[in-house]
């Protein structure tokens, strides 16, 4: 008994350590999403490129795609977009969810959606088009519904509007093998078989 | 210099004030402490470990003007934070609920405490026996010791052949 309680300190200073050292390994943005197998948020958003157009949930449904959440402003967004063209052109359907960082009206910015096409479509001369079209979420109402805290950020979205999948951080070549490819195939075969 | 190192003294007796406080305007002082709170309560879903008042993430930025909307609309306190743990899940809330997945976070200290008792009783009884001993012991001193006087001296002749 005595030699037990003297070994104790060590055991839990030991079992302490493997806590604090399995810590280390670990990724503290990843988090368990609270928006997926729930349709999408209800939502009336015009087209970032062509304003008048509104978008809405119904008419988005019919088959599987990614919803990109990205910005000009935000580096990780700009590289993945390279990576994003080449899935497209492999027939991944993704419609991209445009961030717009909130305008500072002291100093001076405000919002301006022709510098922001402009800004857009450079961008993606440069670097590739990944995106169907893009919804212009310009007061991140969508964003926070959906539960978005930052970009880029993409979700799989079924046929019926239902989210599938949430991922937090960029898409690069390992990510989409082992994570969002295997359920984009999943729910993309289920596609034709629902009504 | 009195009238310098008081105004230093008087400096040094004022409030922190939350460097992200905006002026916001509530109807009274009711929604202004609840507004309070809950940005107090509110955990930043972007950043490591900050609630969002103390945030300048745009996530943060659109949560605290939500719940400033939300008040204003006259929501009640559970209303701001069922809308917003529907949206980043329990995460986004520094009280985490009681479940199966928590319930060791939750008794932990409660755990200790016992520990902590247990022990101390465990100690108080031990001491309580050693002291009963001493007593026994020392009603039954004279012989005993002659017996160990004996077999003390042996051990020095013992001691002191060998050398």
């Amino acid at each position: 008994m005595r030699k037990l309680m003297f070994y104790l300190p060590l055991a839990l200073f030991l079992a302490l350590a493997l806590f604090l050292l399995s810590g280390l390994f670990s990724n503290p943005m990843e988090r368990q999403s609270v928006t997926t197998d729930k349709p999408l948020p209800a939502f009336n958003l015009p087209d970032l490129m062509n304003p008048e157009k509104r978008w809405q949930p119904q008419q988005l449904h019919g088959e599987t795609f990614l919803l990109n959440v990205w910005g000009t402003w935000c580096p990780t967004c700009n590289a993945e977009l390279s990576y994003m063209t080449e899935l497209r052109e492999q027939g991944v359907k993704i419609i991209g969810l445009y961030y717009v960082l909130p305008a500072d009206p002291v100093l001076g910015e405000r919002f301006d959606l022709a510098e922001l096409q402009a800004d857009v479509s450079n961008k993606l001369q440069q670097r590739g088009n990944p995106y169907q079209f893009n919804i212009l979420d310009f007061d991140r109402s969508l964003a926070l519904d959906l539960g978005v805290s930052g970009a880029p950020e993409t979700f799989i979205i079924d046929s019926t509007g239902i989210v599938r999948a949430h991922h937090i951080g960029d898409i690069n070549p390992q990510v989409w093998r082992s994570k969002l490819a295997p359920l984009y195939q999943q729910w993309r075969q289920q596609d034709g078989v629902q009504p | 210099m009195k009238i310098i190192s008081g105004l230093f003294a008087l400096f040094m007796l004022s409030l922190p004030v939350l460097a992200t406080e905006e002026a916001l305007r509530f109807d009274n002082e009711a929604q202004r402490q609840l507004y309070q709170q809950l940005t107090a309560e509110l955990r930043c879903p972007q950043c490591q470990n900050q609630n969002i008042a103390d945030s300048n993430a745009v996530v943060s930025v659109d949560m605290r003007q939500k719940t400033y909307d939300m008040i204003m609309q006259g929501s009640s306190r559970s209303d701001v934070l069922d809308y917003m743990i529907n949206r980043y899940g329990n995460f986004v809330h520094y009280q985490p609920p009681l479940n199966r997945y928590t319930l060791l976070l939750w008794l932990a200290p409660l755990l200790m405490l016992l520990g902590l008792f247990a022990l101390q009783l465990k100690r108080r009884r031990q001491q309580a026996a050693a002291q009963a001993n001493e007593q026994l012991s020392g009603l039954a001193e004279e012989q005993p010791s002659a017996t160990l006087d004996a077999e003390l001296d042996k051990l020095i002749e013992q001691y002191r052949s060998k050398k």
